[in-house]
Formats: C-alpha cells, sequence, structure tokens
C-alpha cells in the first residue's frame, strides 16, 4: 500500500499514518472474519460429502473400508494435534488406540457393560494414564521422545499380548456387541459409516477450533522454539502434557469404535507397525493440516487394498513413501493445494509457505 | 524494583553466575556489559525463570520470584526478549505479536486492550504492520528484532530485559530501537535492562550500568561515570591501550 513511505526510517509518518492504520485495522478485522467463515465453509462442504459418500459407494465392500478411513481419520487427526503443530513425536499412539478398544472390549464382552459408558470409562482411562505419563516423558525431546513413546507403544502390545486371561492373548477377543441408540443397532457398514464419521466430524470440528485458538498458536510456538515460547507465558510443559493426554484420548474413542465396528479385537492391530503407519498419514497428509489427516488416512487405508500383492511388505512400502514424502514434499500433500488451485484456476503461481493451514 | 541478592546459577558443573548481586530501581535504564560468556544472558534468564538460580534471592516488587516458572514470572509484569530474537518463524507477524499477549487472553481484561495495543506496536514499528501477514521467519534481521519487542511489548511489562538487541543491525536501525526504549520509559515508565555489546550506545542511553566479568560482577557505576572508565574504555569501548595513554 504505501510502500514508498516505509523504504526509509520507521518513524510513522504523522501525515498517512492514522489513515493507514484504520484502513488495515479494518481489514484485519475482515479477514479475521474471512478466514472463519472459510473455515465454517470448508467444514460444511467436507461434511456434506461424507453424508453423500454412501450414495456413490453402492458396494458394500467400499463402504466397509470407508469405515476404517473414519478410524484411522480420527487416530491421524489426533496424532496431528501433537506432531504437527506442537512438534512432538509418538510412536506409540497405536498403543493408546488398542487400549480403547481392549477397555471397550473387556467391559462390553467380558463385564456386559453398556457401551457407550465403557467407550467414556476407557476414553477417561487412557487420558489419564497418557496426563501421567506424559509429565516424564515429554521431557524428552527428539529421538529420546521418540524411543520413550516406542518403548511405550511396545510395552503395551506386550500387555495385550501376555495378560491372556483378560484380553484373550494373541488370539485376540471375540463377542464384543455393537453399539446401538435406541432400537437401532450398528450391525451394518451403512449405519456405521455414519457413526463412525459422526465421530470422525466432531474430531474434525475440535481440532480445527483447536488449532486456530489461542492454544493452537502457543502449540506452534512450541514447536518452534520451547524457550521463546516459554519467555511468552506460556507453560510449555502442562501444554505439551495436555495435548499429549487429549490426543490418546481421542485415539482411545477410535479403539472403542473399532472394537464395537469389529466386534472382535487382537493385539496385531495394535503393534509398532500401525504406530509407524500412523506417523506416516499424518506426514503425507501435511503436519499441521487437519484435512490432511483425512486424506492421509485415506490414502493409507484404500492403498493397501489396492496393493494386496505386497501385504507382508507393507511397512517397507510406508517406509518409502516416509523418505520420498520428506525429500520431496515436507509441507505434505495439502502444500500441493495452492499450486493445484492455481492450475485450475489457469494461472501459475507459487506455492505458499511450507505451513500450511488447518 | 527488582533485586538480586548473592545469585549463584550453574549448568551442570560449570558455575556461570558467582554470588552476582544487582538492583534496578522504577523507571530506571541500567545496562549489562561483559566479554563473550561473562553470564549476561544467563542473568536474564535467571530473573526470567528459563534457567533458575541455584541460590540467591530475586525480588521483583518486594516478592520474591526464584522458586517461579517463567510463565508466572511474566505473569507479573516481565518480559524478554531473548538473544537472537527468537521469533516464531512459520508463524506471521500478527500471530508473534498475539502470543506476547498470550496470558492477557485469559484475564479479565477485554481483547479490545489488547487490540488496542496492537495498535500501539503497529504505530511504534509501521514496518510491522506491512509485513503483518507475513512470516516471521521472512522477515530481515533488524525487521526481526523489531518484532521480538513488539511482542515483548505486547505483555505489558513493567520490566523488560533486552539481550543485544542491537546484534547485527545497522546504525539507523539500533538509533531507531534506542529510540524506543527512551520513548517507554519516558511514557510507561517501564524499567529496562539492557544487554548489549555496543557498550558506547547503550551506556549514553542508560542511567547507571554494571560490568560483568567471568559470572562476577566487577563494578556498579552510574553510565556516564563508566563511560569515562579507563578500564571500561580499554576492554569495552574499544579504544586501544595506546589512545588512552597518549591523553
Ligand atoms: N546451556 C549451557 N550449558 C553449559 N554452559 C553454558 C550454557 N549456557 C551458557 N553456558 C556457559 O555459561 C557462561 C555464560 O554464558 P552466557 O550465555 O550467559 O554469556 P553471555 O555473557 O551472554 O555471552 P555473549 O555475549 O556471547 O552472549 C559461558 O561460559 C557459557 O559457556
Ligand atoms: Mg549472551
Amino acid at each position: 500500500m504505501a510502500e514508498g513511505r516505509m523504504r526509509g526510517s520507521a518513524a510513522p509518518n504523522n501525515l498517512y499514518f492514522p489513515l493507514t492504520l484504520t484502513l488495515s485495522l479494518r481489514e484485519r478485522e475482515f479477514s479475521r472474519q474471512y478466514h472463519l467463515k472459510r473455515e465454517l465453509l470448508k467444514f460444511a462442504i467436507f461434511t456434506i460429502l461424507v453424508l453423500l459418500l454412501p450414495l456413490a459407494a453402492k458396494e458394500g465392500y467400499i463402504l466397509n473400508v470407508l469405515v476404517f478411513v473414519g478410524i484411522h481419520s480420527i487416530l491421524a487427526i489426533a496424532l496431528n494435534l501433537l506432531l504437527g503443530y506442537a512438534g512432538q513425536i509418538s510412536l506409540g499412539h497405536a498403543g493408546f488406540f488398542g487400549l480403547g478398544a481392549y477397555i471397550s472390549g473387556v467391559l462390553t464382552a467380558t463385564h456386559g457393560q453398556n457401551p457407550w459408558l465403557a467407550m467414556c470409562y476407557a476414553a477417561g482411562a487412557v487420558g489419564i494414564l497418557a496426563f501421567v505419563i506424559g509429565f516424564p516423558i515429554l521431557k524428552l525431546k527428539g529421538h529420546y521422545l521418540a524411543m520413550a513413546t516406542l518403548g511405550l507403544g511396545i510395552i503395551i502390545y506386550i500387555l495385550f499380548n501376555e495378560t491372556v486371561d483378560l484380553t484373550g492373548g494373541p488370539s485376540g477377543l471375540s463377542g464384543i456387541p455393537n453399539l446401538t441408540l435406541g432400537t437401532l443397532t450398528f450391525d451394518n457398514d451403512l449405519k456405521n459409516y455414519y457413526l463412525v464419521w459422526t465421530f470422525t466430524l466432531v474430531a474434525i470440528l475440535l481440532a480445527v477450533n483447536l488449532a486456530n485458538s489461542r492454544i493452537g498458536r502457543a502449540l506452534r510456538a512450541i514447536h518452534d522454539s520451547e524457550t521463546a515460547a516459554r519467555l511468552m507465558g506460556i507453560n510449555a510443559r502442562f501444554l505439551k502434557v495436555q495435548v499429549f493426554a487429549l490426543s490418546a484420548l481421542l485415539c482411545s474413542v477410535a479403539g472403542s469404535l473399532y472394537a464395537h465396528v469389529m466386534t472382535f479385537v487382537a493385539p496385531a492391530s495394535f503393534g509398532f507397525n500401525f504406530s509407524v503407519e500412523l506417523v506416516t498419514m499424518v506426514i503425507i497428509g501435511g503436519l499441521g493440516s487437519i484435512y490432511g489427516s483425512v486424506l492421509g488416512a485415506a490414502i493409507l487405508t484404500l492403498l493397501p487394498e489396492l496393493l494386496r500383492a505386497f501385504q507382508d511388505y507393507d511397512i517397507i512400502i510406508y517406509g518409502l513413501i516416509l523418505i520420498l514424502m520428506t525429500m520431496f514434499l515436507p509441507g505434505g500433500l495439502v502444500s500441493m493445494a495452492p499450486v493445484f488451485m492455481s492450475l485450475l484456476r489457469g494461472r501459475r503461481k507459487q506455492p505458499g509457505g511450507a505451513h500450511a493451514e488447518a | 524494583m527488582l533485586k538480586l541478592k548473592n545469585i549463584n546459577t550453574y549448568y551442570g558443573q560449570v558455575h556461570a553466575l558467582k554470588t552476582v548481586s544487582m538492583h534496578l530501581n522504577k523507571g530506571e535504564i541500567v545496562t549489562l556489559i561483559g566479554a563473550n560468556g561473562a553470564g549476561k544472558t544467563t542473568i536474564l534468564n535467571t530473573i526470567s525463570g528459563i534457567t533458575p538460580p541455584r541460590d540467591g534471592e530475586i525480588l521483583f516488587e518486594g516478592e520474591g520470584i526464584v522458586k517461579l516458572p517463567p510463565d508466572r514470572i511474566v505473569r507479573r509484569g516481565v518480559s524478554q526478549v531473548p538473544e537472537g530474537r527468537q521469533v516464531f518463524k512459520p508463524l506471521s507477524v500478527e500471530d508473534n505479536l498475539e502470543l506476547g499477549a498470550y496470558l492477557r487472553y485469559r484475564s479479565r481484561e477485554g481483547r479490545g486492550e489488547i487490540r488496542k495495543d496492537l495498535e500501539k506496536v503497529y504505530e511504534l514499528f509501521p514496518r510491522l504492520l506491512e509485513r503483518r501477514k507475513q512470516m516471521a521467519g521472512t522477515l530481515s534481521g533488524g525487521e526481526q528484532q523489531m518484532l521480538a519487542i513488539g511482542r515483548a511489548l505486547m505483555a505489558k511489562p513493567r520490566l523488560l530485559l533486552l539481550d543485544e538487541p542491537s546484534m547485527g543491525l545497522a546504525p539507523l536501525v539500533v538509533q531507531e530501537i534506542f529510540r524506543v526504549l527512551e520513548m517507554l520509559r519516558h511514557e510507561h515508565g517501564t524499567t529496562i535492562l539492557l544487554v548489549e555489546q555496543n557498550a558506547k550506545a547503550a551506556l549514553k542511553l542508560a542511567d547507571r550500568g554494571y560490568v560483568l566479568e567471568t559470572g562476577k560482577v566487577i563494578l556498579e557505576e552510574v553510565a556516564s561515570e563508566l563511560l569515562e572508565n579507563k578500564e571500561v574504555q580499554r576492554a569495552y569501548l574499544g579504544r586501544d591501550k595506546k589512545e588512552i595513554w597518549e591523553r
């Protein structure tokens, strides 16, 4: 706007300054509302898409895969809050997912507890567990944090295998009831689709809200420089622990859903491989992009279906994808969005900064 | 306003501050000079709670703050502009500034107040207004320093700690920043503790100065006297021995 004025000293030029300032402030107010509206619009479009998708997917099999895309999306979003926003790695998130599934499974199948209540108990227990473990573990940084969370995931995995009386051990736990709502029982793919995606949409709404709030800003600050963040008055240690707990809690809810959809759980679904898969989803979609996580979850859930031949080598494929992504597209697939959009508009623009919006 | 009594700070085995005592009166600008590694940054970090001392006492407005975590100390009215700016590079200029007011969003004071202060910072550094949507990491060094100062001001500090704000900046920008500090003291009565390599400029601005050597305070004087002090001139003001002998 007032380019020339700025070139000289930084002193306010009294002639132009008040005018430019008020104009810019009004513009800022406008842009904030605009941002909010855009987020709402995005969510609305996405919701409609989710609601209509089953019409296109007539085949039950595809619907079944989409149920898992929904569950994986919740997990990827949960991990993204921790990894993409707060910048803290976890290689043990499959463990929290498994805890949710097993707590729900054991409480309902073995003890006849109401599934919805079991889901709440599981979420509470896993949230509290993560909160307590979070304090010592999140003092670690980088590789050390990766190792510690890896260890945590492995311990939980071993527990599922070894506590045979409780969990059924390696052969798994069966007889988990479906969720019900009044007279409605979620016992087929279509019903499960709407059940799971309702949770996914709520998770998206929650995550987008958090990301755009003052807390989201604080998390990104911690990501960039923890010391500087603490100097702003951000209680970095506590905030990291809180996000860790929230992230684990969301994983637990996804785990409960998984248990009731599958009606059967086994330790193999909650091992180290799956933790890596979750990290891959987040990175493919884009660190710090909520819808990117959904995209990442969709790709990694559909991919194995397409690459059946590689079944046992899937972890190698994820590794390769991770390497290629970090080398060539560190912002994730969503960082391609601006390029894509400008191509659509028939104009070529430089891709925006690496930090994609939520 | 601020009082440090016999502060000892360690990094593991390294004894970085050795029984340091100093004080700042309300509305004063005090500068801290010393060679690289003397412990200047450590003093600031000790005050703001980033590297708490092993023993000793720090009183801010009469109350002990030694055991408090940094966020509590910020809440009491102490803001630090860290060494090397440390703006949040992937965040926009405006996000950086709003992070400066992080604790104020939860306090009772309305968002209107925060917005007004945002306007004030933009008035102080119009360049930031022009670039408010730009990622902070893409600002020039001088602009980043302005942002770091603006960000600290958003907390409405009564005590402002600055760690080498002039590092790597053109003389004109340094002048600009020092002018802002002067104005802050004048209009808001902000107390300022200024760490500077540019000792001459800092002593001209400051009321008093402390000289730090290997973790110890070796001199405390009115700024104008430090400017005249031969030892200080030789060691920190860049005049060589010959020049001093010739006088
Ligand atoms: N994290 C750390 N671990 C170990 N020693 C440290 C650490 N930080 C600083 N030190 C040591 O403490 C002493 C004081 O460091 P400090 O950063 O306070 O110096 P300074 O006066 O700010 O120097 P400069 O002018 O170069 O910024 C130095 O000897 C330094 O090596
Ligand atoms: Mg220093």
